[in-house]
């Protein structure tokens, strides 16, 4: 059979002789021999194995975008182009602006995160949309520092956000993307699988019905890397038609199941500022680059970002079989730990977010031992309605970190429903809210702080939104706090 | 040649040495060597058992899969089975006992790292699990410990306690931290020729890897060069503990005679070495009606885990820094090294020092909270000042008009009256959110605590086209020690920095080195680096007078790539010819340097002595706001001054500083390690260990090094740098500290690192909830 094709650094290469769960970091520092990628963690935690991946479906028109090559499975490359550290100048030609800047702004030290934060730094090069203060601290949040304090890398990312060079990877933006066949792969026994249609996806899925479905292997590559995981038949999503996001015609979103987190997060900064704030801190820039909506639901993680958000905005899921569409409520998606009710052959094709009304205050939190690239010790979405009488109508309260499943929170709900919109309605809520969940402890926190904390931000919530219904990210925003920052003139020379 | 030569590129900005190989991925660490053809990977079973009593081996299962070499348990070590960096107390593969989760038992040889991983899940050991102490209590309790306990003390301390007008009394307790360094440990070990070794080893300690191979194998140790390329950083976590896991490889290119690569993924280099010392000091604090120190008696217990390893000079150090900027009259300070099942702890960043120093900061920020007095103030009223009050616990003298003056310097350059007034007024009128500020001071010890260890050596090539070879006996982690002794090199021999190139760090042609640590790396090495430098350029001196027509040697000057008589810098000659010049009268050009700390002598039994040749200042104020309702943090701005003296090269010191603080912050703060109750660490990846990321960095961070600071007696009076700046991240905790006052006023009880819970908790308490 054929292998997987894909372009590294500009030269078309088919790989025949690798197991489909190879990550591309394993492949590249073993089989390609390019060492400049490194292993830092290989959980997706770190960066060092930053690589750049022309992204041609972004919405916003082709765009490099960084990624972690540890969280990438071979299959998922085909049809694919990437870019490595070794392939940004060759050892005649300068050194790109991205490398440059790291040279003179001292952003170097030991240099073992050093290629990654090249990497990161090299998407950034071509960013048209890094216009906002805070979106400097996100594209680097999924590079660790060990040495350097951050400082001088974070000056070497102001220095060349956005300054997109005429050069060949610029150019390798505008060229046409030219679609590769599926790929029907079988190596030692197992089989990998990239279907263009929906008539190949089912055919796979009813001959193995439990078929590892890869979208942006965020999740399952830390099965592969952390407890060896094997699979017989593996199916990566990602030539399939299930990306974008469309506006409907009432003013809500409807979303593809393979769209990009940080597809999502620039579609919704404008009219979703809550959900744009809880993708803000959902994950590095590296993780939402592949991450996917439908991957982050599918997932079923109680611990999930995307659901408590989804949540309170009572989304619908559209599920997709041989047999055709149907649409279930994201109250009825999660059934237990990690199961939910997607049926046997059927995937998450999209989601649809209502229209928010205009009587909603809707915010969501996400609580976190580091505010960014850490996973939720709590996190929630929180949606009132007040009506004209000023008392609330409506009431939807969605919580991670709380229970086995992502969850609402029934009592707390109980306790505004009819009361009026106020701090003592709220702390109402807050004491009820400790009847609605039973949460674990563990490393990211124990019992008394996840239940005292869902409990405060039901506080926290009415005192943000009573003076103004949208919160909006400020210059250096925590998840949660949204005081800004004293202005410096440090920072504004900064800016 | 035509205009005026360069200056020297002494205390100067430059870029790190190997910037360029750096951002293009050329520079090549341990695992990025390919190793010869054939080469094998090991990798190690390990205890799953903090402690247990091995009663069955068996690896028939694993030798029988595909792509297994070899299984090697301890009866299988040639020589002598025992390593450590001190006192060989650790069994390199465990014989009838386990003593921590992560104590290797047996190393498996693979054709693949798969093989090799495959062969590691199918050796199978039996184990009777015992009874397993792993904490500092639990040590206490059954009256474990390594070594003897240090005392030093001093005064009369039933008097002081008598004139006490403020009395604190209490317990720290310091947390783990594991150092994070990108690259984890890695060693490839490649037989060469005559039963000799090439051990390639990320490793900050060259020479200890080298002698405990030998002795492992059972060969002298001319048998054996080891060599560090580079390090992906160290922090202290790659003095000690590369060893084993070096020792390992070697010991499989024993037995297979083929190359062996070992590298501890990040779960096993988190999971199996030791990390920071978690300390307990218990204190008793006596002070005058102003505030003014009398009497402090403190019981320091560190968890230094199952071996001795540098425990009893991290213990050391934490004594020697419990006193920080503060002159204490009467004292007594106790320490102790708690024997326990945890892998090893061993040397991280400030060695003991931080730890030591949090607990004096402790009794200084519960005082200032009672009383409700600014804790900057308080400090300064115990700065170290004119005789008597100059002389530390131990009797060391201590120059105190440099750290009064980065404190004027840092004081106004921060606005820290003002801007602590500014704060009170936020607070007030803001329910849920505080802010609050918080100084720190840094007194820092320099030099190996054991004198011996204070010297180094180098060796200077020159070739005959001018060029320059330089190798010295310090390893390169990041911290910029290459980029300063290539500059040192460059200033010496009056070449330009891209005529000299740094050698590999070897044991062949530097011995008996000390390992790169205590922030000497430069002070030891640039004064060797220079020795031999001159010893080349004074012999190179008497030719060139001939060649220039010179009065004589002593008139004449190396820059710039040029060779002139002073005065006449237009009639001059290339160093290169010079060079050239000597090859052809038969001259050598070559040189060794060596360089010895003078002056340094500590008697422990007594309790005193000199142990630091000197020490480094610094000051800082740090501004945090904290959220009521999460107990999350953030820092607003950061106003650093830093004491290195004349800086060799400013713009790898301010890295240094800031790097160093923003890791002494991350210790008190998120980074927070946890252990189950078997004692299996349980954050063991950047998943749920979480290291500040860009984001915890203050947006506004002011660092500036003190100026006309020379050191005098210091390689171009300059100052070590890598461990004091530690230091300013405990300005953290008394920021918090302060924030924290904002929810109620009075003491606060802050359980560290100050994660978000903790913190929480705090509040809590605070507001008498």
């Amino acid at each position: 059979m054929d292998g997987v094709r894909f372009t590294l650094n500009g030269a078309a290469v088919t790989v025949t002789d690798a197991t489909p769960q190879t990550t591309l970091l394993d492949w590249l520092r073993q089989s390609a021999h390019l060492t400049g990628t490194k292993e830092g963690c290989a959980e997706g935690d770190c960066g060092a194995c930053t690589v750049a991946l022309l992204d041609t479906e972004a919405p916003g028109g082709p765009t490099w975008r960084a990624i972690n090559s540890c969280l990438v499975l071979l299959p998922q490359l085909h049809g694919q182009s990437i870019v490595t550290v070794e392939g940004l100048s060759g050892r005649r030609e300068p050194l790109h602006p991205a490398q440059q800047i790291m040279v003179d702004k001292l952003g170097s030290q030991c240099g073992y995160c050093t290629p990654g934060v090249v990497m990161s730094l090299f998407e950034a090069t071509y960013r048209k949309d890094l216009g906002r203060p805070w979106q400097l601290d996100d594209q680097l949040s999924g590079n660790l520092c060990r040495c350097t304090g951050y400082r001088p890398i974070r000056e070497a990312a102001e220095a060349v956000a956005g300054t997109a060079p005429a050069d060949g990877f610029a150019r390798a933006l505008q060229a046409d993307a030219s679609a590769l066949p599926a790929l029907r792969w079988v190596h030692d026994g197992a089989e990998a699988h990239v279907p263009t249609d929906f008539d190949h996806l089912f055919e796979v899925l009813a001959k193995h019905p439990d078929a590892r479905l890869v979208a942006g292997a965020t999740d399952v590559g830390l099965d592969v890397t952390k407890k060896g995981a094997r699979f017989a038949c593996m199916v990566s999503l990602h030539a399939l038609p299930l990306r974008g996001i469309v506006r409907t015609a009432e003013g809500g979103w409807r979303i593809g199941a393979t769209t990009r987190l940080s597809d999502l997060e620039l579609a919704v900064q404008d009219d979703l500022p809550a959900l744009a704030r809880m993708l803000r801190f959902f994950g590095s820039r590296q993780i939402k680059n592949r991450g996917t909506v439908g991957g982050n639901l599918c997932n079923a993680s109680p611990i999930g970002d995307l659901a408590p958000v989804l949540l309170a905005l009572d989304a619908t899921l559209v599920l997709r079989s041989a047999a055709g569409e149907r649409r279930v409520g994201i109250d009825d998606f999660f059934l237990a730990y990690r199961k939910t009710a997607l049926g046997v052959g059927e995937i998450l094709a999209a989601v649809e977010i209502p229209p928010v009304p205009a009587d909603a205050r809707l915010s969501a939190y996400k609580v976190s031992k580091r505010r960014e690239m850490d996973i939720s010790a709590v996190a929630c979405g929180l949606l009132v309605r007040v009506g004209a009488d000023g008392l609330i109508t409506h009431a939807r309260f969605g919580f991670g970190g709380m229970a086995a499943t992502p969850a609402r929170a029934a009592a707390a709900e109980a306790a505004v429903i009819g009361q009026p919109f106020s701090a003592g309605t709220f702390a109402a809520a807050a004491d009820a809210s400790r009847q609605d969940f039973n949460p674990l402890s563990d490393h990211r926190g124990s019992a008394w702080y996840r239940a005292t904390v869902a409990s405060n931000l039901l506080k926290g919530f009415f005192h943000e939104v009573h003076s103004e219904a949208a919160p909006a990210l400020a210059d250096r925003p925590s998840g949660t706090l949204l005081t800004p920052s004293p202005a410096t003139p440090h920072a504004e020379a900064a800016r | 040649m035509s205009g005026a030569p360069k200056p020297s590129p002494l205390h100067r900005s430059t870029e790190h040495e190997s910037a360029v190989q750096h951002v293009t991925g050329r520079a090549m660490y341990t695992d990025d060597l390919a190793g010869p053809t054939g080469t094998l990977h090991a990798v190690p079973v390990v205890s799953p058992h903090a402690h247990a009593r091995i009663v069955g081996r068996h690896k028939a299962k694993a030798l029988a899969l595909p792509g297994v070499v070899a299984v090697l348990f301890a009866d299988s070590i040639p020589g002598h089975g025992d390593i450590g960096p001190i006192v060989q107390d650790e069994p390199l593969l465990a014989r009838d006992e386990v003593f921590c989760v992560g104590h290797p038992v047996a190393v498996v040889l693979g054709e693949t790292l798969e093989a090799a991983r495959t062969g590691a899940a199918a050796v199978q050991v039996d184990y009777e699990p015992l009874p397993a102490r792993l904490t500092i209590d639990a040590a206490i309790e059954a009256g474990t410990f390594h070594g003897k306990p240090h005392v030093i003390q001093r005064g009369d301390r039933d008097a002081a306690w008598a004139r006490a007008a403020h009395t604190v009394e209490g317990e720290v307790r310091s947390p783990a931290q594991d150092h994070f360094y990108l690259e984890t440990h890695a060693s490839l070990v490649v037989p060469e020729d005559g039963g000799t070794w090439k051990v390639t080893c990320s490793t900050q300690h060259p020479s200890e890897v080298q002698r405990e191979v030998a002795s492992v194998l059972g060969v002298g140790a001319h048998r054996v060069v080891c060599e560090v390329p580079r390090m992906g950083g160290g922090f202290g976590g790659k003095e000690s503990q590369s060893t084993p896991w070096a020792c390992l490889a070697a010991l499989g290119a024993w037995h297979t005679g083929r190359a062996v690569k070992i590298r501890l993924d990040r779960a096993q280099d988190m999971g199996w070495t030791g990390k920071r010392h978690p300390f307990l000091g218990r204190y008793k604090a006596g002070f005058d009606a102003q505030g003014v120190l009398l009497v402090f008696e403190a019981e320091l217990f560190s968890n230094g885990g199952w071996s001795h390893d540098l425990s009893l000079p991290v213990l050391d150090r934490a004594l020697f820094h419990l006193d920080n900027a503060c002159y204490v009259p009467a004292l007594r300070f106790e320490g102790r090294a708690c024997n326990t099942h945890l892998p090893s702890n061993t040397a991280f960043r400030g060695f003991g020092g931080p730890q030591g120093i949090l607990v004096i900061e402790d009794a200084l920020n519960r005082l200032a909270e009672r009383l409700g007095w600014d804790p900057a103030e308080l400090r300064a009223r115990n700065f170290y000042g004119d005789a008597p009050r100059d002389r530390t616990p131990y009797g060391q003298a201590v120059p105190a008009p440099r750290l009064l003056r980065t404190w004027d310097l840092l004081r106004a350059s921060s606005e820290y009256a003002a801007r602590r007034a500014a704060i009170e007024a936020f607070n007030a009128s803001s329910p849920f959110v505080k802010r609050g500020i918080g100084v720190q001071f840094v007194k820092f010890g320099i030099s190996f605590t054991k004198a011996v260890l204070n010297q180094a050596g180098a060796l200077v090539l020159v070739y005959s086209d001018g060029t320059v070879q330089l190798n010295h006996g310090g390893t390169e982690m990041g911290q910029g020690l290459h980029t300063k002794m290539l500059t040192v090199c460059a200033h010496e021999l009056g070449v330009p920095k891209d005529r000299v190139r740094v050698m590999t760090t070897a044991t062949d042609k530097v011995p008996n080195t000390s390992a790169t640590a205590a922030s000497s790396g430069s002070d030891l090495n640039g004064a060797a680096v220079r020795d031999a430098c001159v010893a080349v350029r004074e012999r190179m001196k008497l030719v060139a007078a001939e060649l220039l027509g010179a009065p004589g040697p002593d008139s004449v000057r190396f820059q710039d790539g040029r060779v002139f008589v002073e005065g006449a810098q237009e009639h001059c000659v290339d160093f290169a010819q010079v060079a050239l010049e000597c090859w052809l009268r038969q001259i050598s050009l070559s040189a060794t340097g060596f360089y010895r700390t003078p002056g340094i002598a500590y008697d422990e039994a007594k309790g005193q002595g000199t142990p630091f040749y000197y020490f480094a200042y610094g000051a800082s104020v740090l501004e945090v706001e904290l959220n009521g309702l999460t107990g999350e943090h953030r820092l607003l701005r950061a106003d650093i001054l830093h004491d290195v003296g004349d800086s060799l090269i400013p713009s790898i010191d301010r890295g240094q500083v800031e790097g160093a603080f923003l890791q002494g912050y991350g210790w008190l703060t998120c980074e927070e390690c946890l252990w189950d109750a078997d004692g299996r660490a349980t954050t063991v990846g950047p998943s749920t260990y979480k290291v500040p990321a860009v984001g915890e960095a203050p947006l506004d961070f002011r660092v500036e090094l003190l100026p006309e600071a020379a050191q005098e007696g210091v390689i171009h009076g300059s100052k070590a740098v890598g461990e004091p700046p530690f230091i300013h991240g405990i300005a953290a905790i008394t920021a918090l500290r302060h924030a924290i006052q904002g929810f109620g006023e009075g003491e606060v009880t802050l359980e560290l690192p100050a994660s978000p819970e903790h913190l929480l908790r705090a509040i809590e308490a605070q507001r008498g909830d």
